[in-house]
């Protein structure tokens, strides 16, 4: 990853989400993290998806470690395997940039192919989970069933950048109650799960 | 951090949450915010409501616990975990509690001058609602002064003092319910006391424990100083049993002793239930009375040997011979009390009003008396008939002459479901004082544990009632039965704690009002009344030393 925690680039995207190509095989940010990307506005996302595959979906990857005692030893034989496999990230849109400041809301453009885009610091994690209001946009997501983990995930990340950590994840639990009215067990283990 | 995560971590101590439904009649419901909980509210605990630009002021009426999920009941969270319990606390798990808005209390400095005014809205959705702080109870119930009496605090709220304002109060009839001891006496003690101070009235008091006086005693046998102790020169203690009095080392200004020529067959009619006489034996007093004349007709029939003499006179006077019999059985009980003298009595009323007349107060101790409910209920009957039909006198002359307005009587008299009862109440002297309010300038304070055996008609006249701990289901509703609100006051009212706690509604307070009684017995509140005295009976004071200002 480049020191500026740029971690690849937008390949494709939409009003909802986009998929980042990352620059290193098997090096991208975990589920929950949130990333920014492109520049007017400044876009960011939650890592919600990761995935390593083939470059060209039409040649699968076949075993090749028969001969080799370690996993690594794979890639030493093999070093093509670097270029051939990449390294895949999806990333839901939760809010941009604008002259006030940073908006929790949908955008109204996807950002632009080869959009750079990179792991957000500890700081602007801390502004942006400031206010949750972005939680109905995931929680009703569409996208993906295992949202929940994704939002436990964010909060966890979140938690650990602000002084009062416990107090952050009891507001945070609110918000999330608030949200839920209505879906009690849905509420029950995604508390359960930030509480670990 | 930003705001919004500091708008949460921020408490505002005193903000509850806001409205969120509500209708005039049946009061608003506030949604308690998130850190708030419900165990930190109490019920008849004082609230304003901030409205556009009214201000509400309001009491707690109910508390309850609502759930976004109807599932949490039968599928609850799991709360052991202290993370969720403290989530779910306030958000999906979340406190109501409903609030009465009883008055408006207006933001306009024009119109603050009119006071407080009966709430006929009620605030919009989302209103604010806090609670009341000091100056809003101050505002609501006054300040203490020389007709404010500072009787106890609000509830949680110990650095505002509720005030009643005397003048008002001695204007009606009142009462003082609450079951045994729940602090009756205690309270009564203390408007006695603020009644004195504040010289609106002068008092009769028919002292049946003998506990007003010179000094009473608390619940745990400790023992405090009685009125005459506090205010000796304002208080005029006036015994039926010298004997009792001196035993417990008071020296009664007087002696009362009434003679038989006093008894007359009204007060035989106020004792039928408690001596066991039926009606027609009750009414043979009257018959008494006509054939030996208004004077003699007791020591006459209790003179009669019996024999030929008894049963002509039962022939004479066409009564049963055995309901004559009867009556004279329980007639013969009042040679046992001492101060009944056969000889005649000393005047007892004439002294009792030379001591009003001057503005002071008797306090009638009954000493080992207090326990016989026939001779209290005699006595008492007898005294007050015989005052009230002199206050009669004085206020029909005040009526060609304004000047010659008799000073207000107080009279408080025990146990007076047994005087006010419905079967006797309107032949008793409490029935008609009460009925006809201050028609004479006398007023009655009546102190009781059982209100639901007062007459209705005597209960909806009293001006206000003060009730400590009630739980009877009919005590309850004989004391709010014509009272706005009164299901609510019902719930406040059962759940009085058992012990210095009162609920005060009526005439004489702004709205219903739920007072910690103030501290009686301890050498600091003694000193607090007599700094009162002096506070405020300067001017008082003044003119008796100086004369009174040209």
């Amino acid at each position: 990853m480049n020191q500026d925690n740029r971690i690849g680039e937008v390949v494709e995207s939409s009003s909802l989400q986009f998929t980042v190509q990352c620059y290193d095989l098997y090096k991208s940010p975990n589920i929950g993290t949130l990333v920014k990307c492109g520049t007017d506005p400044q876009l960011f996302g939650i890592v919600y998806d990761v995935s390593n595959k083939s470059m060209d979906p039409a040649r699968r990857p076949v075993p090749r470690g028969r001969d080799e005692n370690k996993e690594e030893g794979v890639y030493l034989s093999n070093p093509q395997l670097n270029r051939l496999l990449i390294t895949e990230v999806n990333c839901i849109l939760v809010g941009y940039k604008s002259t006030e400041g940073i908006l929790q809301s949908p955008v109204s453009l996807p950002p632009r192919i080869h959009s750079f885009v990179i792991e957000c610091s500890e700081e602007e994690l801390r502004e942006f989970s400031s206010t949750l209001d972005f939680l109905p946009l995931l929680l009703e997501s569409p996208i993906l069933n295992s949202i929940d983990d994704v939002i436990s995930s964010f909060l966890i990340k979140s938690s650990k950048s602000h002084d009062d950590k416990s107090r952050f994840l009891i507001y945070a639990g609110k918000e999330l109650a608030f949200n839920l009215s209505g879906q009690l067990i849905r509420l029950n283990n995604l508390l359960k799960r930030i509480s670990k | 951090m930003n705001s919004e995560i500091n708008n949460f971590i921020s408490k505002d101590v005193d903000v509850l949450g806001m409205v969120v439904s509500g209708s005039l009649t049946n009061g608003v419901e506030v949604k308690l915010k998130p850190e708030r909980s419900v165990s930190e509210i109490k019920v008849g605990r004082y609230v304003s409501i901030e409205a556009e630009n009214l201000k509400f002021f309001g009491v707690v009426t109910d508390i309850e616990l609502g759930a976004t999920d109807q599932t949490l009941r039968v599928n609850p969270p799991e709360i052991s975990n202290p993370f969720i319990a403290n989530v779910i606390s306030g958000s999906t798990a979340y406190g109501i509690i409903q609030v009465e808005p009883m008055l408006i209390l207006s933001q306009d400095d024009l119109d603050s001058i009119y006071g407080p005014q009966p709430a006929k809205t009620i605030p919009p959705h989302f209103s604010k609602v806090s609670l009341a702080s000091d100056e809003d109870v101050e505002t609501v119930f006054g300040l203490e002064s020389d007709t404010n009496f500072w009787l106890g605090n609000p509830l949680d709220m110990d650095t505002a003092k509720l005030c009643l304002n005397i003048e008002e109060l001695i204007k009606r009839s009142n009462g003082v319910f609450g079951k045994s001891g729940t602090g009756k006496t205690f309270l009564t003690r203390l408007l006695l006391l603020g009644i004195i101070q504040r010289g609106v009235a002068s008092q009769l008091v028919f002292d049946m424990q003998s506990e007003y006086g010179w000094k009473g005693f608390s619940e745990d046998s400790k023992e405090v100083k009685g009125l005459k102790q506090i205010f000796s020169s304002k208080v005029a203690i006036f015994s039926l049993d010298e004997e009792s009095s001196r035993r417990r080392g008071v020296n009664p200004d007087y002696v009362v002793r009434i003679g038989y020529e006093d008894i007359e067959p009204g007060d035989i009619s106020v004792l039928k239930e408690t001596l066991n006489l039926s009606e027609v034996a009750a009414d043979a007093a009257y018959s008494l009375e006509r054939y030996f004349g208004p004077n003699n007709w007791f020591k006459e029939f209790l003179a009669l040997s019996g024999g030929e003499e008894f049963i002509d006179l039962a022939r004479n006077l066409n009564i049963n011979q055995a309901a004559l019999s009867s009556l004279k059985n329980r007639l013969s009980r009042f040679k046992r009390f001492d101060f009944i003298d056969e000889s005649g009595g000393n005047d007892s009323v004439t002294q009792i009003l030379s001591y009003l007349d001057r503005g002071m107060h008797v306090i009638l101790e009954f000493g080992r008396y207090g326990s016989d409910l026939a001779a209290y209920m005699l006595v008492a009957n007898l005294l007050t008939r015989r005052i009230y039909a002199r206050y009669a006198v004085f206020a029909e002359k005040a009526l060609g002459d304004p000047t010659q307005q008799p000073t207000p009587l107080v009279i408080t008299i025990e146990e007076a479901h047994k005087f006010l009862s419905p079967d006797i109440a309107s032949q008793t002297i409490f029935g008609t004082i009460a009925r006809e309010m201050r028609k004479h300038n006398v007023t009655l304070l009546v102190v009781d544990q059982r209100p639901s055996g007062i007459d209705d008609e005597i209960m909806s006249q009293l001006g206000t009632k003060i009730t400590c701990l009630l739980d009877n289901e009919k005590d309850l509703d004989s004391v709010l039965t014509g009272v706005s609100g009164n299901r609510k006051l019902r719930s406040v009212l059962s759940r009085l704690e058992s012990k210095q706690q009162a609920l005060i509604f009526g005439h004489s307070v702004p709205m219903p009002m739920v007072i910690k009684v103030r501290d009686y017995g301890t050498a600091t509140s003694y000193g607090d009344f007599q700094i009162e005295d002096t506070k405020f009976n300067f001017d008082e004071d003044n003119e008796d030393l100086f004369g009174k200002k040209l």
